[in-house]
């Protein structure tokens, strides 16, 4: 199957590629043949590899030319004008044969890269599924213990251990990486540049970390941290590096780091050191890579990943790392370290071949099961290994191997073991560790992700990669909990595994990716299925001749148009393929025709109403004018598609308080007039002319409005305010105006002034517990419901900003916005001064974002499954059609697929998402994504290609759905009990036979648990007692419409420790637990909605002044919302790192200092979500425990 | 005869009253037998020059339910310093401040000459005057542009002290803020929606708990007429912010679709105005001037639907029951007219368009509230510009020529009952004993509310002798009438006007020919056409009709001299002689004729006729004709189709119209351009003439006429074509003869058809 899906694919994909991608490519060719191969190489894993791996390997060196296709690609798809040519595909058809090639390549990459490709693509991984006693180890800790316990003492005292591993070794493991990885992935474009610094920064990070992280420990900690820290850092590092992993990942790598040369620009501090650092750390690996070393950490995961590596690696790094290693030892006994020791050679020898080998043949299916054992090896040897979900159980028995690297770090050594036994408790180390998994990701993600191939899993969120479309959506627009569908209900049942996708149509790309095309189909309009309407898209196939094309999704045959009649190839493809994105990409638009258009009119431009309250608190909180100095000059910045041009989109003012005023501000006016509607009861628009105008016509008159809107009120008393006729009035005034728009109101309090839509105040924490509970997240009476139908039905689309100094009934109020597909942004107890930035920064990206109006998106499938269920802010007036009244750039919609048939595995599973829209130009026009998946009849082939990320997307928006028909507590169980299943499920189908006490993790799922337990805490579904019941409604909304990589953060927030900070990478990230906190250390974490920087109570001066140009600990003003500006290296540094999180995020995140030991940590130990929450949350090491409880109950 | 005529002259001049009978039958039976009711037109506040107020209150009855004022007739013990009340005989004490009354020294009420007396009251804090423009912005261009100047001019009209108030409305109703400095605000009503007064003043931030206005600006409890100075606002003031707003107004921005009418919420700004006067000025003088430039087309009080194709209802509708929105318009501007009534506020309605407004179903808000009613084309016109000037004309004191919030109450002796009035005011439901059970006009109450008044505000009064037929009344007794009218001058001064009256009964059998000689045949030809034109408002054309045609020959068959059929011996006597005319052009006259008369302009003439004086009102029914020729003076010819001579320039006056027609051969002499000529200076002069005439006339009237220059043969002859008495038709054309006159195309009967036709039914034996 793989096999000749790759073929396929590669080969139509291939020419075109080279069209699209060249320009990117050009440099990388030489080296690039790296990062491709380890793509492919997943593929190739998969397939009982071997075959493909030989020549795979040969390929290697050709691989080049693979790479050379897709960058034809690239061009092709660029933006820079080559664009649409259609003749590059031709050119780049020679390409393709290294199409193949790059497959091959792959594949020998993959095996040398690959270490973290493995992991992803599952079959190694999976194979290697850790299976570790643990649980019962926890449970019992005793029985499994002969080698658990050798173990956990390692990792419970390695936990603090670790954590300052992870960090270090990570960094430098990144670092280590990216000259492989993120030099070819980063060739490409900025993306690359990006990447490759986060990861310098490790290096130099992880000694510091590690010395952090002993400290915050424990006692124990202090104890190795004093000492060993150091020591061990160093000598780990190097050691772990040295090996194994480095070598296998790099060994691939080296060609890409000789690409990467070219490319040194991105990282130009990599290349010259890292491309050496591979290499020697290839050959020599240990001693080289001493910057490596760091990766060894992940130990926990790697075994798994590893395992080819590893073998060797292990012997070697033992070696080398001897000092580590009480552990190693011991791991390498309970591990099946024959099996490694295999692969050790190899790799040693051809880190790349010999990965693939291990792979090949426990690839396919279950090898993983058994292979676990020979994860562990692995897991020694390098660090990498962790990633795989071995984790679990070899966690144990590799961490011994890990231990030597991890323990490595000598720090460890010696106090861990002592306190662990002690506490008979699992060791956090030896649990499958996000950090891991999601920099092996990184280090194996180190060529630009291309879409071509079916049912091949994209790199994970956190990952820095670039998208090249070869016919399938590029991750950034869809993302699926499966790439690999059970081909029946039943299987889909058995397994539990949730089929969805998370799209998010409008998600901006990054520079260097190419927006979709535009296509135009004349006045006929979009070319589509006679029957199920299906959109012209890659799955059409043509007959006869070119006369008809056979829809993929229902089969039914449909004439082609005159007009649109091309000839077919002798492989069956037409002729202008690469000419039409519609025929050869997964993401184009098309120009709908007044068709597609509300009343057969073509749209009017969209307009933006401004309402802001005027009440007291509004006034005297200075959000009046603030929003008012802010509009005059983001007014400026409405969105607009070609930035030559000025904006259509039109504005008008509103503001209110009890009664609303609407401002007439047509530009033949020497004033603004005010015109006050006290009917609130029955809301209407008193004017329509000069009310909604145009900007730059109007701008004196605007000017003058704004300037004296916050006078006028200056002295207002009125408090209490109205909010649905405040909706109304604007959704009154699209109407007239016959158009769509949307709203951005500013809200302050609860509307208690008569008038529809008048709340009470409802807040009674008495509920909360109780079955009434769900009642909170409901709205009151049905006012708003109906509200917010009518808004749909007008592409209203409502933005609410809240200023609450009390209980304002956000579940209420966001209504409206959570259907209309708008946002909420909530900003308890304002304060001008510490709030004013954060609101700004959010004002602005939301009125400057790419919105689309007035959408429909309708998903399509093949036969066999349906789009079933759907999550996210929107309206549905039918079963079918997801209605949006706005849509923007950082709306995303889970839609969940349920099968109604069988599907096959030749043709896989489509799915087609089209969203009809209106541009803020006022454009009609359709968005298509399409998506294909493949199919299997095996579970084990759908336990190896799941993302667990998305799959927590689901789980999260299922269950915060859930909450306002259930009780928590149920929600809680259901989702407790389905990840109980599915992991059940893959234990008994797919994992070799072992003893029942072993907890056995599908590679790809391996976090499952861990992110499972983070939405199992959250506020919404586990509320602490500081908890308001608008701060769980706003969440709940709030959730709704993320996206993958910011559930995922949310979810599991990013911890960085700061210690050296690198000018091109970042540390790497730690574990959120307290554990891995130094007390010497400061941390930075962000959540995407929080920024913490959390400074340790005994932190370092040099620190202090670097960052803070303060002496002492209590010198530190932890009200500042901004860090001082001060001139070294350290602090410009930080300060670009936090700039560069919060573009990241779509909504800016401001700034907490958290001293330690002060009240605000609280708030912070809140999202060390790894530990017991205060609220009564699970641990990590306790819910792992729990869930294998769970499953063994299932099993049983 | 001359005596009376002196007498009722004698009387007008100094009470402004006028009776149709000046000798008063002294049964009930005999006075129904005289046909014409003894019945009046009062004019409450007639210019009185001479007649200074005086500077205190007035001594009333102390009796509770008589309440009469202190007047002439009442008899005097001058040293026991009491007086009888002459309705009640209640005797009264002068109150303390009399106590230095003697024969020698009387308080001027009770001198003779003071029948008409007027007090001014301290009482209550003076308010001053307030205007409130309600103005129509789906105009054209021009018409807005003229409008907005005459509206800027006004002001400086204004008293400073007076405040003024805008409410524009289109599709929207806006209500200007006033006081504000920067942002121009306004308060928003849609155009739809009925409004209850709280709820509009509630959403304007009037009551009480809606403290934090606007601005949020403390509105101490006491001061809720502050906060309504959002709205309203000295003159003096505002003058330029007003100005500016004025000028900046613009044409109502909603677009208004090809074959529709703009929507135009009438009714809802009314509400709207009408709920802000009541809320902050309740019982003072108060203005609301509303001016539109076409028919109500959305909300309450919509007349007509926005659809072009749908024309507004004319008669014709209205008989075939086809006007969908009239009644209830019509009943909802009544709600309204009736409120603002009860507070004293009178509504102003000033409706220029081609088309019909909607005056017919708008007019009781002036009717009932005293307000003006004028109609034009366009407001670009002098008739609009001048006549709203007018408005604010000033008397030789320089007060306003208007008051306000007036309440007339009626005090009759015992054998005499108020039936009723027919004039621009409202019943205050007063039931005392002096009211009859028999209702003539707006019956029922000893007591009426006029909110507008004006000095030439005219008001029918309807009387019943209710005294029987067996119990004579003493001879020499007299039969008294007494005026009381409390108002508010234009200077801001509560006044009462007292008019107290007297006349002789007389026994009807013995003394007929006094009675027929005291007969005010014009006073009575207007009273019975109030009563008429009352009927038409609710009863049909014709029936009216009947109902006239059966009282004039009833008057005929009392007062005329014949032998039982023989109509030629039929003769009247010199007291009745004209009334017959009257009631023949009255029966011509638009008042009753709705023919070639839109149902806006029925009720436009309809509302003037009964509200102005008795001269005004006649020259409406029997409108002047004057002759100008060559051969002597300017002279009054009879209103008559033969009239109408090729050399002779007619000058003819309906109240309404003013036009100039020249005959046809002074025609063709003013095409042929003599009076440009040095020696047809003559010519030139006589074509002066008639235009400086015309001129003195535009100059007093109110509102002003039509103007209009015609000729022989002109288009717009038919306004003098279609007055004049159709003598000759072209039926009868060749039986009189040429040079007599003009023909008049049309089957209406002439004045001598319709005089033997009277005559042959009065003497007919058969009725």
């Amino acid at each position: 199957m793989n096999v000749n899906q790759h073929t396929p694919m590669a080969s139509p994909y291939g020419q075109p590629q080279p069209g699209y991608g060249q320009p990117g490519y050009p440099p990388l060719d030489g080296g690039y043949p790296a990062p491709y191969a380890p793509y492919n190489g997943p593929a190739s894993a998969y397939q009982p590899g071997v075959p493909p791996q030989g020549p795979a390997r040969g390929p290697p060196t050709s691989a080049p030319p693979p790479v050379s296709a897709p960058q034809q690609y690239n061009q092709y798809s660029h933006s820079l004008g080559d664009v649409q040519n259609g003749p590059p595909p031709m050119t780049q058809a020679p390409p393709r044969p290294a199409g193949s090639q790059p497959y091959n390549q792959g594949a020998a990459n993959l095996t040398g890269a690959h270490p973290s490709y493995p992991q992803h693509y599952g079959p190694p991984p999976t194979m290697e599924q850790v299976t570790n006693q643990m649980t019962r180890m926890q449970v019992t800790s005793g029985p499994p213990t002969p080698a658990g316990p050798g173990y956990a003492p390692p990792q419970s005292s390695q936990p603090p251990i670790s954590t300052s591993y992870q960090a270090a070794p990570q960094p430098s493991y990144t670092q280590a990486p990216p000259p492989v990885s993120s030099t070819p992935t980063q060739p490409p474009s900025s993306g690359g540049p990006a990447a490759p610094q986060q990861y310098f920064a490790g290096p130099p990070p992880p000694s510091q970390q590690q010395f952090a992280s002993s400290l915050p420990p424990t006692s124990q900690q202090q104890f190795t941290s004093s000492v060993p820290p150091p020591p061990s850092q160093q000598t780990f590092p190097p050691s772990s590096f040295s090996g194994p992993i480095p070598p296998p990942s790099r060994a691939p790598a080296p060609p890409a780091s000789q690409s990467q040369q070219p490319f040194p620009t991105p990282q130009p501090p990599f290349s010259s050191a890292p491309p050496p650092v591979n290499q020697s750390g290839f050959a020599a690996g240990p001693p080289a890579q001493s910057s490596f070393p760091p990766q060894p950490p992940p130990p926990s995961s790697q075994p798994g990943s590893f395992p080819p590596p590893g073998p060797p690696p292990t012997s070697a790094p033992s070696g080398q790392y001897p000092t580590p290693m009480p552990h190693q030892q011991q791991p390498p006994t309970t591990q099946p370290s024959p099996y490694h020791p295999g692969p050790p050679p190899l790799r040693a020898q051809m880190p790349p071949t010999s990965n693939h080998l291990p792979p090949g043949p426990q690839g396919p299916s279950c090898p993983p099961g058994p292979l676990g054992p020979l994860q562990q090896p692995p897991s020694p040897q390098t660090g990498y290994p962790p990633q795989q979900n071995g984790a679990f159980g070899q966690v144990r028995s590799p961490q011994p191997g890990y231990a030597g690297p991890y323990p490595g770090q000598p720090n460890y050594g010696a106090p861990a073991p002592a306190p662990a036994p002690a506490q008979k408790r699992l060791d956090p180390d030896s649990i499958p560790s996000p950090i891991q998994v999601i920099e092996d990701d990184k280090v194996k993600t180190t060529e630009p992700f291309t879409t071509g191939v079916r049912g091949q899993a994209p790199p994970l969120v956190t990952t820095n990669f670039q998208v090249k479309d070869q016919g399938n959506a590029s991750p950034r627009f869809i993302r699926c909990t499966a790439y690999n569908m059970p081909c029946t209900s039943d299987m889909a049942k058995q397994s539990q595994v949730p089929l969805a996708a998370v799209i998010k149509p409008l998600a901006t790309l990054p520079p260097d990716e190419t927006p979709p095309y535009l296509v135009d189909h004349g006045e006929s309009g979009p070319i589509r299925c006679n029957r199920c309407k299906a959109y012209m898209c890659p799955y059409m196939q043509f007959i006869e001749g070119g006369r008809r094309f056979q829809c993929s999704f229902c089969n039914c045959v449909t004439e082609v148009p005159p007009h649109y009649f091309q000839h077919l190839d002798h492989t069956g493809k037409r002729v202008d393929c690469y000419e039409r994105p519609e025929l050869s990409l997964g993401t184009y638009e098309f120009l709908a025709t007044v068709d597609y258009c509300k009343n057969n009119k073509p749209p009017q431009p969209p307009a933006f109403i401004f309402l802001i309250d005027v009440s007291y608190n509004a006034v005297k909180s200075g959000m009046v004018s603030i929003v008012c100095h802010e509009l005059k000059s983001l007014l400026d910045h409405l969105p607009r598609e070609n930035p030559e041009m000025d904006s259509v989109v039109r504005v008008g003012f509103v503001t209110y308080n009890k009664v609303l005023h609407f401002y007439n501000v047509k530009a033949s006016l020497a004033q603004p007039q005010m015109l006050v509607v006290s009917d609130v009861s029955d809301m209407f628009v008193p004017l329509l002319d000069g009310f909604l105008v145009n900007v730059n016509e109007s701008r004196q008159v605007i000017e003058s409005l704004l300037d004296q809107i916050p006078e006028m009120f200056a002295d207002t008393r009125e408090t209490e305010t109205v909010f649905g006729p405040v909706i109304q009035a604007g959704l009154e005034a699209l109407k007239a105006a016959d158009c769509a728009g949307k709203l951005f109101v500013f809200h302050t309090s609860l509307p208690i002034a008569e008038a529809p839509g008048k709340l009470k105040n409802r807040e009674d924490k008495k509920l909360i517990g109780t079955d009434k509970e769900k009642s909170l997240f409901q709205p009151q009476g049905g006012f708003y419901n109906n509200l917010a139908k009518d808004c749909v039905a007008q592409g209203c689309c409502v933005d609410l900003f809240l200023f609450p100094n009390q209980y304002v009934d956000v579940a209420t109020l966001g209504v409206v916005p959570v259907s209309t597909g708008g946002s909420i942004y909530k900003y308890t107890y304002f304060q001008a001064q510490t709030d004013q930035e954060r609101f700004l920064n959010d004002l602005r990206r939301d009125v400057q974002k790419p919105v689309g109006f007035d959408a429909v998106m309708r998903v399509r499938t093949s036969t066999g499954i349906r789009a079933t269920d759907f999550f996210g802010s929107f309206y549905m007036s039918n079963t079918t059609d997801v209605e949006l009244a706005g849509l923007d750039c950082d709306k995303a919609v889970t839609v969940e697929f349920k099968h109604d048939d069988k599907l096959s595995e030749e043709t896989g599973a489509l799915m087609q998402c089209a969203v009809l829209y209106t541009s803020c130009s006022g454009q009609r026009r359709l968005r298509i994504h399409n998506m294909a998946v493949n199919c299997c009849s095996q579970l084990a082939d759908l336990y190896r290609n799941c993302e667990t990320d998305t799959i927590i997307n689901y789980f999260a928006k299922y269950a915060f759905r859930g909450v306002l028909n259930s009780h928590t507590k149920a929600v809680r169980d259901t989702l407790v009990n389905q990840c109980a299943q599915i992991l059940a499920c893959y234990r008994k189908n797919c994992a070799s036979p072992s003893s029942a006490g072993q907890l056995i993790l599908p590679e790809c799922m391996k976090l499952l648990p861990v992110y499972l337990n983070c939405v199992l805490k959250s506020d919404v579904l586990m509320p602490g007692a500081d908890v308001s019941l608008d701060d769980r409604a706003y969440l709940r909304q709030l959730i709704s419409c993320m996206d993958v990589a910011e559930t995922h953060v949310f979810f599991y927030p990013r911890l960085l420790p700061l210690v050296k900070l690198d000018s091109s990478s970042l540390p790497m990230a730690v574990r959120d637990s307290e554990e891995r906190l130094s007390k010497g250390g400061v941390y930075l974490m962000e959540t995407g909605l929080h920024l913490f920087l959390w400074v340790g109570a005994s932190v370092q001066q040099e620190l202090l002044l670097n960052i803070f140009g303060t002496q002492s600990f209590s010198q530190i003003d932890s009200s500042m919302t901004s860090l001082p500006v001060l001139n070294n290296p350290f602090s410009q540094r930080l300060r670009e790192i936090i700039d560069s999180f919060r573009a990241q995020r779509s909504r800016y995140m401001k700034l907490m200092v958290v001293k330690q030991e002060d009240r605000t940590e609280l708030i912070f130990k809140h999202f060390l979500v790894e530990d017991k929450s205060a609220s009564g949350g699970a641990s990590y090491v306790d819910f792992l425990c729990h869930m294998h409880k769970e499953i063994r109950q299932l099993l049983s | 005869m001359s005596t009376y005529q002196e007498f009722i002259q004698q009387n007008e001049d100094r009470d402004g009253v006028r009776f149709s009978w000046n000798l008063w039958p002294s049964s009930r039976l005999e006075a129904t037998r005289l046909v014409v009711p003894v019945s009046c037109l009062l004019t409450p506040l007639k210019e009185r020059p001479n007649l200074p107020p005086v500077q205190y209150e007035p001594v009333v009855c102390s009796r509770a339910n008589c309440k009469a004022v202190l007047n002439p007739l009442c008899q005097v013990d001058f040293r026991a310093k009491i007086w009888a009340c002459n309705f009640c005989f209640q005797r009264n004490p002068f109150p303390p401040s009399y106590a230095g009354i003697s024969e020698m020294n009387q308080p001027a009420e009770l001198m003779p000459q003071f029948s008409t007396i007027e007090y001014i009251v301290q009482r209550g804090p003076s308010a001053p005057l307030i205007f409130l423009y309600v103005v129509d912005t789906c105009l054209e261009e021009e018409d807005l542009q003229a409008l907005k100047e005459s509206l800027q001019m006004s002001l400086s009209l204004l008293p400073p002290n007076a405040l003024v108030g805008l409410i524009t409305f289109g599709r929207m109703v806006q209500v200007h803020e006033l006081s504000c400095e920067g942002i121009a605000k306004s308060y928003v009503f849609r155009g739809t929606k009925d409004l209850s007064s709280k709820q509009i003043q509630e959403m304007l931030g009037l009551t009480k708990p809606a403290v934090s206005g606007q601005q949020g600006r403390p509105v101490a409890p006491q001061d809720a007429a502050a906060a309504s100075c959002k709205f309203l606002q000295p003159v003096h003031r505002v003058d330029m912010n007003l100005t500016d707003l004025l000028g900046e107004l613009q044409k109502d921005p909603w677009p208004v679709p090809q074959g529709k009418r703009p929507l135009r919420s009438t009714g809802v700004a009314l509400s709207v105005a009408v709920g802000l006067l009541e809320g902050t000025f309740p019982n003072t003088g108060a203005r609301v001037m509303l001016f539109i430039g076409g028919p109500p087309t959305q909300g309450p009080g919509m007349v007509v639907g926005d659809e072009l194709k749908t024309p507004i209802r004319s008669w014709h509708d209205i008989q075939k029951d086809n006007a969908r929105h009239l009644k209830k318009a019509t009943k909802y501007y009544e709600a309204l007219a009736n409120r603002s009534a009860a507070n004293g506020h009178s509504v102003d309605i000033y409706a220029c368009a081609l088309d019909q407004t909607g005056l017919l179903e708008m007019k009781c808000l002036s009717n009932i509230t005293g307000g003006h009613i004028v109609m034009g084309d366009s407001f670009n016109t002098s008739l609009f510009k001048q006549t709203f000037q007018r408005v604010f004309s000033k008397d030789y004191n320089g007060d306003f020529r208007m008051a306000f919030g007036g309440v007339l109450e009626i005090k009759t002796s015992r054998e005499l009952k108020v039936c009723g009035a027919i004039g621009p005011c409202v019943s205050l439901h007063s039931k005392g004993a002096c009211v009859s059970e028999n209702e003539m006009g707006i019956g029922g109450t000893s007591q009426w509310k006029v909110c507008g008044l004006n000095p030439s505000t005219t008001l029918g009064i309807y009387f019943e002798v209710v005294n029987q037929h067996n119990a004579p009344i003493p001879q020499g007794g007299r039969g008294a009438v007494q005026f009381i009218t409390q108002y508010q001058h234009s200077n801001t001064q509560r006044r009462i006007r007292v008019t107290t009256i007297a006349r002789n009964w007389a026994d009807a059998q013995s003394q007929i020919q006094h009675i027929e000689s005291s007969f005010d045949q014009e006073a009575a030809a207007v009273l019975m056409a109030r009563l008429g034109v009352f009927r038409a408002e609710s009863e049909e054309g014709p029936d009216v009709l009947r109902w006239l045609d059966r009282q004039l020959i009833r008057l005929c068959q009392k007062f005329g001299q014949f032998n039982k059929d023989d109509p030629t011996s039929f003769k009247l006597s010199e007291s009745l002689s004209l009334y017959p005319q009257f009631m023949f052009h009255l029966r011509r006259s638009p008042f009753l004729q709705v023919f070639n008369n839109s149902p806006d302009e029925s009720s436009y003439y309809r509302h003037h006729f009964v509200r102005q004086d008795l001269t005004q009102s006649l020259i409406m029914v029997q409108p002047i004709l004057y002759s100008y020729s060559f051969y002597g003076p300017p002279e009054p010819v009879l209103l008559d189709s033969s009239s109408i001579l090729p050399d002779r320039i007619l000058l003819m006056d309906t109240f309404f119209q003013l036009v100039i027609y020249h005959g046809e051969t002074i025609a063709q002499w003013r095409k042929a351009g003599y009076q440009e000529m040095a020696e047809y200076e003559n010519f030139k002069q006589l074509l002066q003439a008639p235009l400086d005439d015309a001129q003195e006339i535009l100059q007093t009237r109110f509102p002003m006429p039509r103007y209009i220059d015609t000729e022989h043969g002109g288009s717009q002859a038919r306004f003098l074509l279609s007055k004049v008495n159709p003598s000759q038709t072209h039926n009868n054309l060749y039986a009189w003869g040429q040079e007599t006159g003009a023909p008049i195309l049309t089957d209406d009967v002439s004045l001598q058809v319709f005089m033997d036709h009277l005559k042959k039914l009065a003497v007919s034996s058969s009725t």
